[in-house]
């Protein structure tokens, strides 16, 4: 493509595909993103999808967008996008917001008719005026091309259409320099069992790309510089997908067998589909009645004896929370995965927010303290799902993960561990010597209690909700007993601070200022953290993954700094709970509650803003 | 299930109800129905001779769910109505043991009625005991799902307005493979059916009715008194005639779509004309007649009254797990991420 005219050099671009829930956008965005990351791109993606199956057709509702960013140093899937793909008038008044200014929107003009003006609510016949459009405009007659392009395959109109998204596709291909080798492989292998559909599919991406060919003089071209990667094998893993994978290596170093006890539930979901899918690897899978029979049915499982996990979304928590309590109580290994979605109640089931925090911390009767932990991205899934099964297993207690729907569909490119990378995890069996005088509540010296596998013979005993005598483990009223046991059960919590990392300090040791998140908000505080460093000011930066109990140099790391913004997806619910550990604390405050991961630029307009107050 | 298994686990030691027994003193009020339902469990399970260290028993709350603090086996006490989640998920995650779940009236039908009618309905292999007094005990005298319409209980002043659940009737609605019954009294009976369910595979539902001393006494009395039980109620065996009565001269014979008790040699009607017991018969249809009978007209039906062959979940679900391994021949998860898309950097 030597012939291409105004080629930019970027370090990464973004690129959003928008068009009706029915136009396969989701499809286009994840070949791009699997195409570019195969290149060997850092990718990083956002599928922003309405709550509707299928509004109907051109409406506001039912626009359906995925967002790739792609090149080196990708921590997000990106605030505003350089090329906007829009199949139709809806799609692009939804998404002109996310448009960088000077960049280009793609728009199918075949469906920029009144009918089409008319479903997205347009009053004016100048659309793009309408909306304040700031880039360019591509106009291409995409409906009419491919009608061209599969005359002769004796499709109907309808399924002509189905086929634009490929069109998109081959055209955004052009843009960046990828070959067809790639994205034709592709639909190939998704279409074998339909060899007339991945043929026509095939012939309009290549109908795509040419076009883009033909018109190279009026768009303005990227390349993107690609850097380095650590020497392995790659692929593409979204949040859900690192979420199950980080189970079942859990499950491969512990040797206890992995159950999943779910129910479905947006944005979820996809964690069971995965774990349903890996009977090959011996998992047990179960969908249960509803939430609560998916949590009870792991608390019978981990009571059986194996690596149990349930999997929700918020209001999916708020059902299981008495049986998190019982396995506080039973004092059993239990995994629970909450995927954070915009509430309260049904709320926005597709959109990202950190809002259930406090829910995880304390939803529950009675002094109910359990592990928290919340992954950063959604490789980092992987990892803190391992981190959540090993602190079950080997600490006794449930482990509350909170991942988001930013990252559980977000998906970045990921090096595939060796089998040694990750340590053993050593479940809490009753030891030889104990067998003997053992009752069910015995500790060891961390204040854990043992974990005697039904099936063995000689250890045969009893749990439950009730409260249990600290020395044999039989029921009691006792006064002084429960305020031991309470106790008991917050210090072996606590102890796990003795068996996780330290936090870590990024950026300007020796500022004034330090920014604080946790979770999902990594990548953008990271970005908005080098933006206000390279305006020359000096900033400090931690995110959390351990929660509950925090790392144990949190207050050392914190009160050095005079001034501490908490940045969250909620009202303030970490920094009120930072605030209640560390009450000398100075925290101002970064709150975005719209059910829409920060943009980097809104974190660096509050930083500058707390820095110039200062 | 099924009878090789408990065979060979039998075998290798004989149990006695001891075994099965701990040294907890049973805090069930005095003269409890409850009381008799342990002790034979305890028997049940010896004639079994499942190993203590083979057994869970799993409960809910209420009277009834105190039942695993009396138990030598491996037990677990969880909360209200959620007794067949768990137990669904310790028998799916280790389907080697043999697993009890004990639950009452109000704990199994009414809070926990979502659980009870999926364990039915994908046929877990699990030991259902729904000990019935239709009455909330722990909480002191509420009505319960199978209190009968215009119950007066403490949060039923006026009467109830509301009819009742029959149990049988939800597990035939769940397409259940078991139902057994039996009176708290009737030990034999109760012994008989608890080893018959472990002996099914599948979710095996005893219903014991059970009195309650101090909240509902006698609830049960216009069957279960020894006055007219015989009379009252029909013991029904698999294979045998269908007769009853304390001189055995009674049975029940068809009657249009119907049943009809009859006494042998009056009216014409011989022995022959008296149905045979058929627990295997697929169709529930008969099943549910019998189980239906409310002592009025027609006897209270005990014993096994439906006992059909049908695949368990577990031994499914553990069943997919060997063929998917076979299939896939996966060693570990590394060997699946790399059968997706994934490309090298050197």
């Amino acid at each position: 493509m030597e012939e291409k005219a105004k080629v930019q050099f970027r370090q990464s671009i973004v690129v959003r595909f928008a068009g009706d829930s029915g136009d396969g956008m989701q499809l286009a965005g994840t070949i791009f993103s699997n195409v570019s990351a195969g290149l060997g791109d850092q990718i990083s993606t956002f599928p922003d999808y309405p709550a509707e199956v299928r509004a109907p057709q051109g409406s506001l509702n039912g626009v359906s967008g995925f967002q790739v960013h792609m090149g080196h140093g990708v921590h997000t899937p990106g605030d505003e996008c350089d090329v906007l793909v829009a199949m139709n008038p809806a799609a692009l008044k939804q998404n002109a917001k996310y448009l960088r200014k000077g960049g280009a929107a793609i728009v199918d003009i075949g469906t920029f008719n009144l009918g089409g003006l008319d479903k997205a609510l347009f009053t004016t016949d100048d659309p793009y005026t309408e909306i304040n459009l700031r880039g360019q405009v591509v106009e291409v007659p995409m409906t009419s091309l491919v009608k061209a392009a599969l005359e002769d395959t004796g499709m109907d109109f309808k399924a002509q259409m189905k086929c634009r998204n490929m069109f998109a596709l081959g055209l955004v291909c052009w843009l960046f320099n990828i070959p067809m080798e790639s994205p034709i492989k592709f639909i190939n292998n998704k279409f074998a069992s339909k060899p007339a559909i991945a043929q026509a599919n095939e012939k309009v991406i290549r109908g795509g790309y040419d076009y883009g060919h033909n018109i190279h003089a009026s768009v303005s071209t990227y390349r993107i510089e690609t850097e380095e990667q650590r020497p392995g094998i790659y692929t593409d893993v979204n949040g859900n997908k690192a979420t199950a994978w980080g189970l079942i290596m859990a499950s491969e170093k512990s040797g206890r067998p992995l159950f999943l006890g779910s129910y479905p539930i947006t944005p979820a979901t996809d964690i069971l589909h995965e774990l349903a899918k890996r009977r090959d690897l011996g998992v047990k899978a179960v969908q249960m009645e509803d939430e609560i029979g998916g949590i009870c049915a792991a608390v019978g499982a981990s009571f059986a004896g194996n690596l149990a996990v349930t999997s929700t979304s918020g209001p999916g928590l708020s059902l299981k929370s008495e049986a998190l309590g019982l396995a506080v109580m039973a004092e059993l290994p239990l995994v629970l995965i909450d995927v954070q979605r915009g509430g309260p109640s049904t709320g926005l089931p597709t959109k990202t927010e950190q809002t259930d925090l406090q829910q995880a911390l304390y939803g529950r009767s009675g002094e109910c303290p359990l592990v928290v932990l919340a992954a950063l991205s959604p490789t980092d899934c992987f990892n803190m799902a391992f981190e959540a099964a090993r602190i079950a297993i080997e600490h006794m207690t449930p482990v509350v993960l909170l991942t988001d729907a930013f990252i559980a569909n977000g998906s970045s490119a990921w090096r595939i561990p060796e089998e040694d990378e990750y340590p053993e995890i050593k479940p809490n069996y009753v030891p030889d010597s104990l067998k003997a005088v053992w009752k069910p509540y015995m500790r060891d010296a961390r204040g854990v209690r043992y974990w005697a596998i039904p099936g063995t013979p000689g250890l045969e005993h009893l749990v439950g909700g009730l409260e249990k005598d600290y020395n044999s483990g039989i029921i009691s009223n006792d006064p002084i007993n429960h305020a031991h046991m309470v106790e008991t059960r917050h210090r072996k919590v606590e102890n796990v601070a003795q068996d996780i990392p330290e936090l870590q300090l990024r950026g300007d040791r020796d500022a004034d200022t330090i920014i604080v998140g946790w979770g999902g908000t990594y990548g953008h505080i990271l970005d908005a953290v080098r933006a206000v460093r390279s305006q020359g000011k000096k900033l400090a930066m931690t995110q959390f993954r351990y929660i509950n109990p925090l790392p144990k140099n949190t207050a050392d790391v914190l009160n050095r700094f005079k001034t501490v913004i908490v940045a969250e997806l909620n009202d303030g619910q970490f920094a009120s709970y930072l605030q209640s550990k560390m009450p000398a604390l100075n925290i101002c405050h970064i709150n975005k509650v719209q059910g829409q991961p920060f943009m980097v630029q809104e974190i660096v307009n509050e930083i500058n803003k707390v820095m110039e107050d200062e | 299930m099924d009878e090789k298994n408990i065979q060979q686990q039998g075998e290798q030691q004989q149990f006695v109800q001891r075994d099965y027994k701990n040294d907890q003193t049973v805090r069930w009020c005095p003269g409890c129905g409850n009381h008799a339902i342990l002790n034979v469990l305890h028997k049940s399970m010896a004639e079994l001779g499942i190993p203590p260290h083979m057994t869970a028993v799993i409960s809910g709350i209420g009277c009834s769910s105190r039942l695993p603090y009396y138990m030598s086996t491996y037990a677990f006490h969880t909360i209200h109505g959620r007794g067949g989640a768990v137990a669904s998920g310790f028998k799916t995650a280790n389907p080697e043991m043999t697993v009890w779940q004990v639950s009452g009236d109000g704990d199994c039908l009414a809070i926990g009625g979502n659980h009870f009618i999926h364990e039915v309905r994908r046929n877990m292999d699990l030991n259902l005991l729904l000990l019935n007094n239709k009455i909330y005990g722990l909480t002191k005298g509420q009505y319960s799902p199978t209190s009968a319409r215009g119950f007066v209980s403490k949060s039923s002043p006026y009467g109830t307005v509301e009819d009742p659940f029959i149990p049988a009737e939800l597990v035939f609605g769940a397409r259940g493979t078991f139902f057994a019954r039996s009176i708290d009294m009737e030990l034999k009976i109760s012994q008989e059916c608890m080893v018959a369910a472990v002996k099914h595979t599948g979710c095996s539902v005893v219903e014991i009715l059970q009195n309650c001393m101090i909240f509902n006494d006698g609830i049960h009395k216009h069957i279960a008194d020894r006055a007219f039980r015989a009379d009252r109620t029909i013991h029904l065996v698999h294979g045998e005639k269908m007769v009853y009565g304390k001189d055995n001269d009674k049975g029940l014979v068809q009657d249009g779509f119907g049943l009809k008790a009859v006494t042998i040699g009056q009216d014409g009607y011989t022995l022959d004309d008296v149905l045979v017991h058929d627990a295997h018969c697929r169709d529930y249809f008969l099943h549910q007649q019998l189980a239906m009978m409310d002592g009025t007209d027609l006897p209270v039906a005990l014993g096994v009254i439906r006992d059909v062959e049908a695949p368990s979940y577990e031994t499914c679900v553990a069943q997919q797990v060997e063929e998917a391994k076979a299939k896939h021949g996966f060693s570990c998860l590394r060997d699946v991420i790399l059968t997706g898309d994934t490309w090298e950097v050197k």
